[in-house]
């Protein structure tokens, strides 16, 4: 049976799963994070503890794509609006209760080092397993020299970071804004400073969208709106790249708490392959409730199992390796599209993705003969529209005539519409395979068979060898 | 005449509520986003309008409502009734791909509804090219699917278009001939009320039936557009048919969509097995009678009814008896009908009475639904125009007859299909004319 829990991270948290609860409101005090451990999270950061704040009303916008809520969600609340010592008084209350759940204190507070021992110590007596130092929050806290206007500036996190190292006990996260050009900067500068391990990503500086009525972008505070910091499904790409730029990079390299759109154990796990010891979740917890933590960790599990793997160690890290710059990719790999007939449903978005998006290379003769070659042989996807509308059609009002306009061919779909790959012009993009609907029914093939590999790096290194010019 | 000529009865609006209530808005984008947008899609090919459904869909996904209803309306001006009364089973959403992947097709027809149930309460109407000083003058004759698309696409193109039309209210099977559950009549004359306001003169009260009546109308109009329809319903051709008791499918359907009949009571016998022989059935039923049976002469495999409407018929609770022909109907001196069956086999292609197998039905009405004959004594007149089987014989793709002032579209040259395919017919019939004219000129 896989043992899903996480030991000595940072040098030293345990906690049962490496699903925790990031900073934010599911975090907000000491009953919801109770309610949480009881549903199964293995740990939480504490929405982030300084000197109390005043929100505004309102707070959260969200992005929706194609009918699904929440593709992308934004907040312009601040850290914790409750007094310190009630945090710290509850934390106790929490780590007394569950000793064996990680509890991790985050913490802001104005940059002068009294304030900063004074709350890591604070911190650190109220029971906290670790501290993660908030270095990330892209709004309103930056505006008085804390959060990400500190995560911007490599020098003040180190700093700070120093700081906190001189009191702490307990290990020492730093969490990182993505609102930098190269997130590796901060990332350096906090294990210059002697951070036992890092957090990322936070969240991403955005505008949601802008009501057409009223022209005000949202989320609306009484006519105006401010920038917001951007999280849920839709930035989940940009932080696997983050984490992956972290871990690939020796010199910012440190145990991390993966962060951004994570909401399923495949989300999770693909935080764990590029090498993260545990991941923290926000937004799908807002959406879905506490309760979600169930699939997560029995998928975890059920995957190792699938694997083999006895441990999180046995797969940490094992996609990082098989992430290179672009110049090592083997220019010599070719693959092409092959449809499948018969789960082939004839919407035919391959062959338009393919014309409009792509090489064309995909087409719609396997009724009228194939042909194969450049795309001046084939119809265009617009004379192929204007003829099926210049075409007759009649209700089939008998049953010979319903008999006929539903009769089984070969494949589900008429073989007229069922597109055809000209192999001889595919590029092996993967367009197609994107945009069908059906599961399956796009494969990639290797054709490359005789050739041996060749990155970009190789064969401009034999040119200059052999004085070719490109 | 304005929508409110139809009585709005409560008591027929309380019996014939909508089969498919509408969308509401969150559901209509809902649905609208499951789309997917297919290339050349089999929804709009299969159409016989070919209305672009994605097109249509995804404005309603994006909250472009007014934009999808001028693109429903630009292939198809009766596209809020089709919405309404199309076969979409073996139509568009028989077409979708979706059920190849075993999901529900879109609900094309709801969503069509909710596109232009919108436009109607914009109170918008399409606009139509300002006419040129030398425009065609076409009169379309019946006012049903065929001519409206005729005559709006020719007002759409500048061209002046005529309805003359016999009944006092226009729209055909629209208004008088489609289940109140689908299409309520006064829905369909609002629809013809828009097509007025593109500019169509209407003449009602006008039957066109003798060479004098023709004669008259080519001098005034350049092109005579067929739109006529079938005509009456198929008699049974047995003894007693003309008893009061017996009233056509047809007859009986605009009877209650026009507030003639408002209730019935016993036992009702439909004959035939066709869509408009279920129509009838399941308004006998709406409107009380006990018993409603349909009697068709072979079986249940040989219906023409499309399936759902078989299956909506039993879910109303009309009994079927199969392989049975009426032989007589013998009214009786308290009112009642006596009608006289007998059970048929098929042998070598005839039906042919068992013995010992005759039955009578006690009932109180008899509606026949055999299918609707031709307008045979106007067609004679038509000096020039082919008529085949019944059938005004015309091109398919122009509706152009043998007589090249006369076109022809819907069920008079189709024997009798759909509102849609009447559409489709009416509008290729106006554009072919158009083309001509521009040849010409």
């Amino acid at each position: 049976m896989p043992d899903i829990s996480v030991k000595g991270f940072a040098g030293k948290i345990d906690s049962p799963n490496p699903f925790w609860l990031a900073s934010a409101p599911p975090t907000n005090t000491g009953e919801m994070i109770m309610r949480a451990f009881d549903a199964g999270w293995g740990g939480a950061v504490w929405k982030t503890i300084g000197e109390p704040v005043t929100n505004v009303s309102s707070r959260y916008s969200a992005t929706d794509w194609n009918g699904q809520r929440i593709m992308g969600f934004n907040n312009i609340e601040l850290i914790s609006d409750r007094p310190v010592d009630v945090n710290l008084r509850e934390m106790a209350e929490v780590k007394k209760r569950y000793p064996k759940n990680a509890l991790i204190a985050s913490l802001m507070v104005a940059s002068n080092r009294e304030a900063w021992h004074d709350i890591v110590t604070r911190a650190e007596d109220a029971g906290a397993d670790g501290l993660e130092l908030n270095f990330g929050c892209p709004h309103g806290m930056s505006e008085r020299g804390m959060g990400s206007a500190v995560g911007q500036v490599p020098e003040y996190a180190q700093m700070i970071t120093e700081w906190v190292k001189e009191k702490a006990r307990t290990p020492v996260l730093v969490k990182l804004t993505p609102n930098i050009t190269d997130i590796r900067a901060v990332a350096r500068a906090a294990k210059r400073g002697g951070a036992d391990g890092l957090s990322a990503i936070n969240t991403i500086n955005s505008i949601t969208g802008i009501d057409l009525d009223t022209f005000v972008p949202r989320p609306n505070v009484d006519g105006k709106s401010s920038h917001g910091g951007y999280c849920g499904p839709a930035v989940k790409p940009i932080a696997l790249n983050m984490v992956q730029q972290i871990l690939a990079d020796p010199e910012s390299a440190l145990p991390l708490s993966g962060i951004g759109g994570i909401g399923t154990w495949r989300d999770a796990v693909e935080f764990l392959l590029l090498g993260c010891g545990t991941v923290q979740v926000c937004t799908a917890v807002m959406h879905y409730g506490y309760r979600i933590v169930e699939d997560m960790a029995e998928g975890l599990d059920n995957w190792m199992r699938e694997k083999v793997f006895k441990t999180l160690a046995d797969f940490r890290g094992l996609s990082v390796a098989k992430v290179t710059e672009w110049k090592h990719l083997n220019l010599n790999y070719k693959i092409v599209a092959r449809i499948d007939e018969q789960k082939c449903i004839g919407c035919d978005l391959c062959h338009i993705a393919c014309w409009d998006g792509a090489h064309q290379c995909i087409h719609l003769d396997r009724a009228s003969g194939p042909i194969d070659g450049h795309v001046e042989l084939h119809r265009t996807p617009a004379e192929e529209e204007a003829e099926s509308r210049a075409s007759l059609a009649e209700t089939p009002v008998t049953r010979k005539e319903r008999a006929a306009a539903f009769a089984q061919g070969p494949y589900p779909t008429p073989l007229a519409r069922i597109p055809r790959v000209d192999e001889t012009e595919c590029v092996g993009c993967n367009l197609c395979w994107c945009v069908c609907p059906v599961e399956g029914c796009i494969t990639m093939v290797r054709v490359d068979k005789d050739v041996p590999p060749q990155t970009w790096e190789e064969r401009t290194q034999i040119k200059q060898g052999s004085g070719i010019r490109d | 005449m304005s929508p409110s000529a139809i009585t709005d009865d409560p008591q027929i609006r309380a019996r014939f509520g909508e089969l498919k209530p509408a969308l509401t808005s969150q559901a209509a984008v809902i649905e609208a986003d499951r789309c997917l947008n297919c290339f050349d899609a089999p929804c709009t090919a299969a159409c016989p309008t070919h209305i672009d459904v994605p097109g249509f869909i995804k404005r309603i996904a994006t909250g472009n409502l007014r934009g999808s209803a001028l693109k429903i309306l630009d292939a198809n001006i009766l596209g809020a009734s089709c919405a309404r009364v199309c076969p979409v089973d073996v139509l568009c959403e028989g077409a979708c791909v979706m059920v190849r992947q075993n999901r529900k097709p879109i609900q094309i027809a709801l969503l069509q509804r909710h596109a232009m149930d919108a436009f109607w309460s914009s109170g918008e109407t399409p606009s139509a090219k300002a006419s040129s000083v030398k425009r065609l003058r076409v009169a379309c004759i019946g006012a049903g699917p065929a001519s409206l698309a005729c005559a709006a696409e020719l007002r759409r193109q500048g061209a002046s278009a005529t309805i003359i039309e016999r009944r006092e209210l226009p729209g055909g099977l629209n208004t008088y001939g489609v289940a109140e559950y689908k299409l309520r009549a006064a829905d369909s004359v609002r629809e013809v009320e828009m097509i007025r306001k593109l500019g169509v003169e209407f003449r009602y009260g006008l039957d066109v039936n003798s060479a004098a009546a023709l004669g008259d109308l080519e001098k005034e109009f350049d092109i005579v557009f067929l739109g006529v329809g079938l005509g009456a319903m198929q008699r049974l051709g047995i003894p007693g048919e003309d008893s009061a008791g017996v009233m056509n499918a047809l007859e009986l359907i605009a009877a209650y969509k026009t507030g003639h009949v408002k209730e019935l009571h016993g036992t009702v016998v439909v004959v035939g097995a066709g869509n408009t022989a279920i129509d009838a059935a399941n308004a006998a039923r709406r409107l009380g009678a006990e018993m409603v049976y349909m009697l068709y002469r072979r079986s249940e495999a040989d219906i023409s009814a499309f399936d759902f409407e078989y299956e909506h018929a039993k879910q109303e609770g009309v009994q079927f008896l199969w392989r049975r022909l009426p032989l007589a109907v013998k009214p009786r001196s308290d009112g009642r009908l006596l009608l006289d069956t007998v059970q048929v086999h098929e042998v070598g292609g005839k039906l042919l009475p068992l013995p010992d197998s005759q039955y009578t039905i006690e009932c109180d009405l008899v509606v026949p639904a055999i299918g609707q004959s031709t307008l045979a004594e106007l067609l004679q007149n038509l000096r020039g125009v082919e008529v085949k089987d019944g059938r005004i014989v015309a091109d398919l793709v122009t509706g152009q007859t043998a007589n090249p002032k006369y076109f022809a579209a819907g069920d008079c040259v189709n024997g009798g299909r759909e509102v849609v395919d009447a559409v489709a017919g009416g509008k290729r019939a106006a554009l072919a004319m158009l083309s001509a004219e521009v040849a010409h000129a």
